[in-house]
């Protein structure tokens, strides 16, 4: 069947339009705009598209395929994104996808039977200071620990996305909560005497770029 | 705390929903972006900047005044204001705080530097996962709209200013700012060859300023304290002003801290970030986003000569040198986006540098051949390494792949993956001479400082 959007979100897309001088500019808004009616990206989303905004299929579809939250197939009532880089995994990343796939009884990469959650990996999701942490859907889950963890999933399975969401999810915090005491410094470990080359090394191009 | 200044950047986060327009403008936001459009001329802003020495917070720390001082528009120019708000390197998480926490900060130095290098039009990117902070962003717009402070006519003052958000979608090379121009433009987010560079050609064809979300937000404090005040916050010469710390990985109280310029390592960690967890020794630290080389507490800096830059620490640890984009350039790491991942003596070297190493190979664009294929090959040794069937000449091979992305491809994106991985073998060539000859255990984690509390196990 065709898709099409709602006219709300055709009304969504005019206004988008006048944000950019070319039109071409609004393909992600509006593949967001599809995928948040369709729940992905289907073969008739991307015919849709291109109509819409009159570039080629091969186009969005190169597009679509780029970028990891554009979905290429059906997901899970809920998509569940596991952070498993490195500061997440230094506490406890590892421990969180084990309870989840546990839990949801299917690894990441896979949907739980009953349909309720797809179960992804994530790289660094930027809330590296609150690790470990998922996403669901679109919202952080920080400082987690198994007990917090399941309690938030019971809710999404009991009173839906929005109520888990409004009791459990997260936005940024400074200087988060510790949970030990912060005592004096202990002593910083003592300098062997490991030297560096004497010339230091070239400074090496700089990540990203002067313009 | 070894702060001696009050919190400027982050003085409204601690407000009762500091994200609200109203909140924000009881605690004295726009009146900077007022009196600069009202009563300060875009040259002069412009200066000020320049005097300020913002490094730019994105993580190649280039001074903020020179590049927009690049600008040199045609008459039929529109130049673009675009602000990158696509945080992913593995480790940093502070602008995210800013759009959350202060988003009026933020559009208030869009509107001024809009102002300052004659753009209408600014664009925010944020990453795709970030919904929180668009939604704030958005809101925040609105309001600021509503007031008067973006439209046709701002504060009443003939430059019109509009502010839109752009959501990318999962993918961290669109932080590279020309990648990022092209997912603006709707197409996949591929970095382009330079130059031309964005100032002279960027979004749309037009000249565009492309910077970081935190050089952008301490523009109104700049504004505010005049260039060479708020410069002279940093301990630091020609690298100005406060920024935010970033402290994650295996120490008390991870999070955010405002802080000057030039604080070091050792009070980043121990001061600000209470200490290193269950008092455990301090391994290593990755200072600024995993494309920056590791730093190794034990190993002592070597400038007996009296015009080396770092003479001044000659003898001391790495981790006593000043977080400076110039000082940690001489110490052959960066200072990137000044958020630490720090790991105990439980880590394993191996198992972190392969966690980073796989991070790089699912996110290179494939354009390079360099650097699609070396991110894997990387990937595939590490492995090796890891499951026992190694051997030592394979940590050799590493550097010598590490040595061939250098310097050959489109954008930074192989440098950021080769550095790091140098710095991993350079200094902690044992564990991995150590892994080729036994491999790892394969249940390797490097959680164990916190794993009993995250698994709720006795
Ligand atoms: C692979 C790669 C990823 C990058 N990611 C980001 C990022 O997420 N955020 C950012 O502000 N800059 C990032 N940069 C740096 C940008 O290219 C650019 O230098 C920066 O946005 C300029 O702003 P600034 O001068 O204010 O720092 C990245 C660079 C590279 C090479
Ligand atoms: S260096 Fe890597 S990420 Fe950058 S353009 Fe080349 S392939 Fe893409
Ligand atoms: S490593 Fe998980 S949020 Fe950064």
């Amino acid at each position: 069947m065709a898709f099409a959007l709602t006219p709300e979100g055709e009304r969504e897309v005019d206004e988008l339009l006048t944000r950019y001088p070319e039109r071409r500019a609004s393909l992600l808004p509006v593949l967001w705009l599809c995928q948040r009616q369709n729940g992905w990206i289907s073969s008739e989303v991307v015919d849709y598209v291109s109509q819409r905004l009159d570039l080629s299929t091969a186009t969005v579809r190169g597009v679509v395929t780029f970028y990891t939250m554009f979905f290429e197939e059906p997901v899970g009532e809920n998509v569940v994104w596991v952070c498993r880089t490195l500061s997440c995994d230094l506490r406890g990343g590892k421990a969180i996808q084990d309870h989840l796939e546990n839990k949801l009884g299917c690894t990441a990469g896979h949907t739980s039977s009953d349909g309720k959650f797809t179960l992804l990996k994530a790289e660094c999701l930027a809330a590296c200071g609150q690790a470990p942490m998922v996403q669901i859907n679109d919202r952080y889950y920080e400082n987690l620990d198994v007990e917090i963890l399941d309690r938030i999933i019971e809710a999404h399975v009991t009173r839906g996305a929005e109520a888990a969401a409004d009791e459990f999810s997260t936005h940024a915090t400074f200087g988060a909560p510790s949970k030990a005491p912060i005592s004096t410094a202990p002593p910083p470990p003592s300098p062997e005497a490991v030297r560096l080359a004497s010339q230091p090394p070239p400074a090496p191009e700089p990540v990203g770029d002067e313009s | 705390m070894s702060n001696p200044t009050k919190p400027l950047l982050t003085a409204r986060y601690g407000i009762a929903e500091s994200w609200k327009i109203a909140n924000a403008e009881r605690a004295g936001a726009y009146q900077v972006a007022k009196r600069a459009l009202t009563s300060i001329e875009p040259a002069k802003l412009k200066d000020e900047v320049k005097n300020a020495n913002i490094r730019g917070r994105g993580g190649a720390g280039f001074p903020a005044g020179v590049k927009w001082g690049f600008l040199n528009p045609g008459p039929n120019d529109q130049v673009y204001l675009v602000i990158n708000a696509d945080e992913s390197e593995p480790g940093t998480f502070k602008d995210r705080s800013i759009m959350d926490l202060d988003p009026h900060r933020l559009i208030e130095g869009a509107i001024i530097s809009c102002y300052a290098i004659g753009s209408h039009v600014a664009y925010i990117y944020v990453r795709g996962e970030l919904a929180s902070s668009v939604t704030r962003l958005e809101d925040a717009i609105a309001d600021a709209r509503k007031a008067g402070y973006l439209g046709a006519r701002p504060f009443g003052v003939d430059h019109e200013i509009e502010i839109h958000v752009h959501t990318g979608a999962g993918a961290y090379i669109c932080g590279e700012e020309t990648a990022l121009l092209n997912s603006l433009e709707g197409r996949r987010g591929e970095p382009r060859l330079k130059p031309p560079f964005p100032a002279v050609k960027g979004v749309f064809g037009m000249p565009t300023i492309v910077n970081n979300v935190e050089t952008i937000a301490v523009v109104p404090d700049v504004i505010d304290m005049g260039g060479d005040a708020w410069s002279a916050l940093s301990r630091l010469p020609a690298d100005g002003g406060v920024r935010l710390y970033g402290v994650s990985g295996h120490v008390r109280n991870p999070g955010l801290f405002e802080a000057p310029v030039g604080i070091t390592m050792r009070e980043l960690i121990y001061d600000y970030a209470g200490g290193m967890l269950a008092g455990r020794p301090l391994k290593a630290v990755i200072p600024g986003g995993s494309s920056t080389p590791v730093l190794d507490p034990r190993r002592l800096v070597d400038a007996p000569g009296e015009d080396q830059p770092l003479h001044a620490w000659h003898g001391k640890s790495e981790i006593d040198v000043p977080m400076g984009v110039d000082t940690y350039r001489a110490l052959g790491t960066m200072l990137g986006t000044c958020c630490a991942i720090v790991m105990d003596d439980t880590v394993n070297m191996v198992e972190a540098c392969r966690n980073l190493m796989r991070f790089y190979k699912h996110e290179s664009c494939g354009q390079c051949t360099p650097c699609r294929e070396g991110t894997g090959w990387l990937v595939d040794v590490l492995n090796n390494l890891c499951a026992g069937r190694g051997k030592p000449e394979d940590v050799d091979l590493l550097v010598d792949i590490s040595n061939n992305m250098m310097g050959n491809t489109i954008c930074a994106f192989a440098d950021g993956t080769a550095m790091p991985l140098l710095g991993f073998v350079q200094k902690f060539r044992d564990e991995f001479i150590d892994a080729a000859h036994n491999g790892l255990p394969s249940d390797v984690r490097h959680d164990h400082s916190v794993r009993r509390e995250v698994e709720k196990v006795a």
